[in-house]
């Protein structure tokens, strides 16, 4: 795949470059917001063309949220492109901002996990196709508000499980793996996770994107 | 003015029961206050008349300037020693009407100080002393103790030494005369060290309207330590978002390489993969993780994405007692004062959770009439205003004070315990 990286620390680019070409992929960099505003201007021209891009939230000039706003930008084109955000930090609203705006092909990773290579490009490919990722780490503090409970205190604490694996970006296989259960199992969960949350029944990988920003949403 | 008197009062207070008035300190005080104000003026003219001609005759070599500017200013520091005298009369020291010269060196002092009105009234004050008050600290008592004391002795005068009393043109040579006198003089007595002691009590109150700071003076010295106290706030937070930024830039970056490294060396070793590759990235986990709280601490980003409510909530999630928060608020506050009360509320949860035996915590935020108001409340044991020497309290106090808001803590022993804070959203 071709690949944009927009971090502006050295440390963090070098690794994350190394981590993607090591799986085939061809990467280009930026360092700072305007370079990435400038690529995505490009991306709308057509002069540029990238398949997922993975882009850090703190970058110069105001070190706030460029990589946020720029992530949000790239769902808005006419050909919305995957995005990637990692962040040094669990930025709950950023987090929700980013996956209830964008219907797919989204995700939003501590860069810790980088220490688990294996894991980090199956995230990459997960967002490349379409799927949503949210880190565990960041889900765990979404899952925790007490808000959620208010809203999806209709869920077992099983379809709340699965509710958030899916949250993750998960497929079914990885769902049952992770749970120990049956593929059967889980998406008999699922389908009760869908009829609680009233969704309309129209193709069933939307319902997944609704009933995962349902519950983001709910926040 | 609050008076230092305690047990005693205040002379006024002392006067009001005259035939008590030699039974207590207070002749004593005021006698000795302007005995030393008699010699404090004297002296005081001694030196401003050498100074004065001195500085005249040296005007020319230049010298004399120095001089002159010396008495222009030294109304200052004899104020200041007056101030201090006050206490021998049990009256509080007044605040200086000063405010403190930030710049350095004598020019920057003087061309403060010259604008203050205090510094003339000081001046003035000066003139007083070493003219008519020094005059009339040792005249009044010296005059009307003299007359008291020559009628007490009367019959001695007259019966041992045979001789006579002069009273004011009025002679005492008999015993008829002297003894009656001598009665009469511990009446007068009496009423001499009340007008003593009346006068002395005036002169304080003379001396303490002149040295004292005026209201106007009171409320610019507080603004300018209100001021800085809101300067060192905000110093204190820039200084936490820099440390917070550089850990950012710097280490969180370097251990995110680390990370990315290791991750590569346990991806290429493959199935094989070292036992010890993993404990690495463990800890580097774990490194990053505790580092990512201390960030977080220093300046936590939930607080700037999502204000109060979202940031105590993660802080309820968090803690090691049950907390329930409830904060209905219309909308964003300014970030300093979220700042302030988010760390206050942390503060105060943190002592509930260590000190308190809580197990349950109750955290309320309404906003009223422009005013925010932060209720904190535990079932745990109380006690909590001496439970940790009562500094972080203080703190919290310090912090909330710059924006004029306020911290109340009722914490009888056996609790509950509930603080309070009130800050205005204006």
């Amino acid at each position: 795949m071709r690949l944009l990286l927009a971090e502006d620390s050295t440390f963090t680019r070098v690794g994350l470059t190394e981590i993607l070409t090591s799986a085939g992929h061809e990467v280009s960099s930026v360092e700072d917001g305007p370079a990435l505003f400038e690529s995505i201007s490009g991306l709308r021209a057509g002069t540029e063309s990238y398949d997922l891009v993975v882009t850090d939230v703190r970058m110069p000039p105001t070190h706030t949220d460029e990589g946020l706003r720029a992530a949000l930008l790239l769902q808005q084109l006419p050909q919305p492109v995957p995005v990637l955000v990692v962040s040094a930090h669990i930025e709950v609203g950023y987090a929700t901002e980013l996956l209830s705006t964008a219907p797919g092909g989204v995700g939003y990773l501590l860069k810790d996990r980088v220490v688990d290579v294996a894991e980090f490009l199956a995230a990459v490919d997960r967002v490349a196709s379409g799927g949503v990722v949210v880190d565990p780490d960041v889900m765990r503090e979404l899952i925790g508000a007490r808000a959620v409970t208010r809203v999806l205190d209709r869920l077992t604490p099983r379809e709340r499980d699965v509710l958030a694996l899916m949250a993750e970006g998960r497929t079914n296989a990885g769902i049952a793996a992770e749970l120990v259960v049956s593929t059967a199992a889980v998406e008999k969960h699922i389908g009760n996770v869908f009829l609680k949350l009233d969704l309309p029944q129209d193709g069933d990988a939307h319902r997944r994107v609704a009933a995962v920003l349902t519950y983001l949403q709910a926040l | 003015m609050v008076s230092l008197a305690g047990v005693d009062g205040t002379v006024w207070q002392a006067l009001a029961k005259p035939h008590r008035l030699v039974l207590t300190p207070w002749p004593a005080r005021a006698l000795g206050y302007l005995v030393s104000g008699a010699i404090l003026g004297f002296a005081l003219l001694v030196a401003l008349v050498v100074s004065v001609v001195l500085g005249i005759v040296t005007l020319v070599a230049g010298i004399g300037i120095v001089l002159l500017l010396g008495v222009a200013f030294s109304g200052v520091l004899v104020g200041r020693v007056e101030r201090r005298r006050l206490s021998m009369m049990c009256v509080a020291e007044p605040a200086d009407p000063h405010v403190t010269v930030t710049e350095p060196g004598l020019r920057a002092w003087m061309r403060v100080r010259r604008r203050e009105s205090a510094t003339w009234r000081e001046l003035g004050y000066l003139l007083l002393m070493a003219g008519p008050l020094a005059v009339l600290d040792l005249l009044v008592p010296g005059v009307l103790l003299s007359a008291a004391i020559s009628m007490l002795i009367a019959p001695f005068v007259v019966e041992v030494l045979h001789d006579q009393v002069d009273l004011g043109g009025y002679s005492l040579d008999t015993s008829a005369e002297a003894w009656p006198a001598a009665v009469a003089g511990i009446v007068v007595l009496l009423v001499v060290v009340a007008l003593i002691t009346a006068y002395a009590g005036a002169r304080a109150s003379l001396a303490r309207l002149l040295l004292g700071a005026s209201e106007e003076e009171t409320n610019r010295v507080l603004a300018v330590t209100r001021d800085s106290r809101a300067r060192l706030v905000r110093a204190f937070d820039a200084e936490r978002s820099r440390i917070e930024r550089e850990l950012h830039d710097g280490v969180q970056q370097q251990l995110v390489g680390l990370a990315a490294t290791i991750g590569l060396a346990r991806h290429e070793a493959g199935d094989a993969g070292s036992a010890r590759l993993d404990q690495a990235a463990d800890q580097v986990r774990d490194a990053l993780a505790s580092l990512r709280e201390t960030v977080h601490e220093l300046d936590p980003p939930v607080l700037r994405e999502r204000g109060l409510p979202g940031a105590l909530e993660r802080v309820a999630r968090r803690s090691s007692v049950e907390v329930t928060v409830d904060a209905a608020l219309p909308g964003r506050l300014e970030p300093a004062v979220e700042r302030s009360v988010y760390f206050a509320v942390c503060e105060l949860l943190g002592n509930a959770e260590k000190h308190s035996g809580a197990a349950h915590v109750d955290i309320r935020l309404r906003i009223l009439a422009d005013v925010l108001r932060v209720e904190v409340r535990d079932d745990g044991n109380g006690g909590a205003t001496s439970a940790d020497g009562g500094t972080g309290l203080l703190g919290i106090a310090d912090r909330l004070a710059v924006h004029d808001g306020t911290l109340d803590v009722t914490s009888p022993d056996g609790g509950p315990t509930t603080a309070t804070i009130e800050v205005s959203t204006q």
